[in-house]
């Protein structure tokens, strides 16, 4: 079990440690970039990258809760996991809110932090964290390592375990003087069983064939479409099957992109903030089929309410999740894109159902989104579609959380899959920068723009730093309203205009705090500025901090207030 | 609802915390657990005893045990052909003379004394909940000092049609 003793002839140099096993580990796993920041626990990962300098990229944040962001908008725009590096206790309690929303987001991260030595461990020794006891609540699993031999296993299993099924959050709790440890093994056991982990993902046939049998009895049939399509990556699937039979399709929040949002059976996003079409269209179907959503309470409103009258089928690689919420009738335990690929092979009747189809035509026309455009200050929604406009709507967009965010997910249609990159679940403030940054080192060719809050912003702007240094040339555009707007807004409709600690009486110069960074800075406040101004921002090869006016006053709308029902949104267009 | 629910699990550190850990931020009551090893090496099972409101809730608890690594197979045997036992020892305030009319509560029940002292007796006693719930009753009003009970286990009987299909000699 113990390593061997040290043979006489071999040196220092010959020999390899624990952490030179995690970075062939890393390297065997195909890991390109880690996201980290160091300290005294990972000083001996640190040495064993600074070896290992030419085959790994390491990418520095200036917080740790910026590295894992940045590793979750990787994950989301690659689909493999992101890997954080943090040292032990503050290292690792800074990285709890981004494992926390790649849990509630289902984002593969393999996240490793240092620990202090076995022979302290629970002593409350300098910077010690029960690393495991926090994190378990909020992984997919966990693991603290005891001996050096099951590093290469371990890291093997984590990937496996964040990647597959339903993905999430693997936690590699790391000992110093494991680490640190000398091996002088070749190579060690990596092959591994996990008789307690097979996620399943071919569909059951005769669940297939009661869907298929509601599907040609339906008359007002909804698809609903979640991220489970594009972890499953199913887009082409979905839009091949609905359009065979013409059926209907709106997205989740995070749904968006897995079903072109400018498609003829689009009926947009559902939900509090979704249009009034596809709420309606849920809450009056007679047939609901759920393609990976988790029929998250954001989207279903008030329970009671949603979708009262239909037979509910709900195809989910985690079979937890069919039933939780809502009362299921054909329940299906499957990978999105094996459950359609099954559909696809059956060939059946559908009524074409036109007064279905005619109704939400209706609806489209008579109630789309919409708000009050002024004609010279820039309101938010219409900065949105301008962006839009102006990246073709082809650009990859992270948001951060709160009003700039839904109307990022209102106005800008997205045409395809993973490029859009929100924290919906945990709805985590200082995401959408971060989230930015890895999404450029994911995707370097393309065109990402971070919109952002000028609220939320400001909880993770110190990763600024790295645009110059790693060349980003990231976007970001601050949604600049002066407040905490969806804290305002929801003070404004529900608290009765009282705006307790939600407008900011002072704000920075985010053109002065750009130029700091040595990044391009400006303040655009009306519409003929912006016009003018966005499509050079695009096309500038390097970052931008554009810090748009707009009005503060603006609500997102439409909504389903807490508590109320599908059936019973405010703000629809009059 | 009342439910007997078994987990095999590995036997790996921590896996009763994620388990107990899950339980309550999924906000389920645990009236008890017991967990010991198995006939297979590095296999413990743990037998839970939870207050559940409905089916849906039920399922979910099922559900999100069985998402667990560490566990290998969740059963809800409640309603299963089961033996369950549990075991309890119970200080009971005894001075002299009460003892043998304690010991004649306690006989019906199977259960021994087994531990004296001046003034108290600890009384053993095992077999499902419900009996062992009743002794303590009987034995409530005579001062119970201290009690220790260690939860339910329990598995599924063995299987009928193979009892049924053995050659019927006597095994004494
Ligand atoms: C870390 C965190 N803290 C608090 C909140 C609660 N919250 C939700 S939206 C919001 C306001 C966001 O303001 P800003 O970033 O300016 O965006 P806006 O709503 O104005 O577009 C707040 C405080 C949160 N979501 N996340």
């Amino acid at each position: 079990m113990k390593v061997e003793a040290k043979p006489a002839f071999t040196s220092i140099e010959e020999s390899k440690t624990g952490a030179d096993l995690l970075i062939e580990a890393l390297l065997q796993e195909g890991v390109e970039t880690i996201f980290g920041y160091p300290g005294g626990a990972v000083l001996p990962i640190y040495d064993a990258i600074y070896r290992a300098k030419d085959r790994i990229k390491h990418v520095l944040f200036r917080h740790e809760q910026g590295s894992i962001h940045a590793a979750e908008g990787y994950a989301r725009i690659t689909g493999k996991p992101g890997v954080v590096l943090a040292t032990s206790g503050p290292g690792a309690t800074n990285l709890i809110t981004g494992i926390a929303d790649a849990m509630i987001d289902s984002l593969p991260l393999v996240v490793f932090t240092g620990q202090v030595a076995r022979s302290v461990i629970g002593t409350d020794a300098f910077q010690e964290a029960d690393v495991i006891g926090i994190t378990t609540p909020i992984t997919k699993h966990n693991y603290q390592v005891q001996h050096v031999q099951d590093l290469p296993r371990i890291i093997k299993e984590a990937f496996h375990i964040a990647s597959t099924g339903r993905p999430g959050p693997v936690v590699i709790d790391i000992p110093k003087d494991i680490s640190a440890e000398n091996v002088y093994e070749e190579a060690f056991e990596t092959d591994f069983d996990l008789p307690g982990y097979h996620p399943n993902t071919k569909p059951n046939p005769l669940q297939i064939n009661k869907l298929v049998d509601s599907l040609t009895k339906a008359k007002k049939p909804v698809i609903l479409a979640g991220a489970g399509v594009l972890h499953g990556k199913a887009s082409e699937e979905l839009i091949q099957f609905v359009e065979r039979y013409q059926i209907p399709v709106t997205t989740t929040l995070l749904g968006l992109g897995s079903f072109p949002g400018d498609h003829k059976l689009s009926l947009g996003m559902a939900g509090m903030h979704g249009t009034y079409t596809a709420n309606m269209a849920l809450y009056e179907c007679d047939l609901l089929v759920n393609f990976g959503a988790r029929f998250d309470d954001r989207l279903t409103g008030n329970l009671k309410h949603f979708a009262p009258n239909a037979k509910v089928a709900h195809v989910d690689i985690d079979p937890a999740e069919i039933g939780k919420n809502v009362t299921t009738h054909i329940p299906i335990v499957a990978d999105v894109k094996e459950a359609i690929r099954e559909l696809l092979h059956h060939e059946f009747d559908m009524n074409l159902h036109y007064q279905w189809s005619n109704q939400l035509e209706e609806n489209k026309k008579h109630f789309p989104l919409w708000y009050n455009d002024s004609n010279e200050e820039i309101s938010p929604q219409w900065l949105i579609s301008q962006i839009h406009r102006a990246s073709n709507g082809e650009a990859i967009v992270t948001t951060d959380v709160g009003q700039h965010q839904m109307w990022a997910a209102q106005y800008y249609s997205f045409s395809k899959p993973n490029h859009w990159v929100t924290s919906g679940g945990l709805g985590t403030m200082g995401f959408g920068f971060p989230a930015a940054i890895g999404a450029q080192l994911a995707a370097p060719e393309s065109q990402v723009i971070a919109i952002v809050g000028d609220g939320g912003f400001q909880m993770t702007l110190q990763e600024l730093s790295i645009l110059q240094e790693r060349n980003l040339p990231v976007k970001i555009i601050i949604v600049n309203n002066g407040a905490l707007g969806m804290v305002r807004q929801w003070q404004e409709k529900f608290y009765e205009h009282r705006y307790s600690e939600s407008l900011f009486p002072i704000q920075p110069d985010f053109v002065k705090l750009a130029d700091s960074y040595d990044i391009k800075g400006m303040k655009i406040s009306t519409q003929e500025e912006l016009q003018q101004v966005l499509p050079k921002v695009l096309a500038f090869p390097g970052p931008v901090v554009m810090d748009c006016r707009v009005v503060q006053t603006e609500n997102v709308y439409p909504m389903i207030a807490p508590g109320k029902g599908l059936h019973e949104m405010i703000g629809v267009k009059p | 609802m009342r439910r007997i629910i078994t987990a095999t699990v590995q036997n790996k550190s921590g896996v009763l915390n994620r388990v107990t850990g899950l339980l309550q931020r999924r906000q389920f009551n645990i009236e008890s657990i017991s967990v010991g090893p198995t006939e297979v090496e590095g296999i413990s099972k743990m037998t839970l005893v939870v207050e559940v409101e409905d089916k849906q809730k039920l399922e979910q608890l099922t559900k999100q045990l069985n998402k667990q690594i560490d566990i290998l197979k969740v059963s809800d045997i409640t309603d299963k052909a089961i033996v369950s036992r549990e075991l309890a020892l119970i200080k009971v305030v005894s001075s002299g003379q009460l003892r043998s009319e304690i010991k004649d509560i306690i006989e019906p029940f199977r259960a021994s004394v087994i531990d004296v002292s001046k003034d108290s007796l600890a009384v053993q006693v095992t077999g499902k909940p419900e009996k062992v719930e009743a002794l303590i009753e009987l034995l409530r009003p005579y001062g119970i000092k201290e009690l220790a009970r260690t939860g339910v286990t329990a598995f599924l009987r063995g299987n009928k049609p193979q009892v049924a299909e053995l050659p019927s000699y006597s095994l004494l």
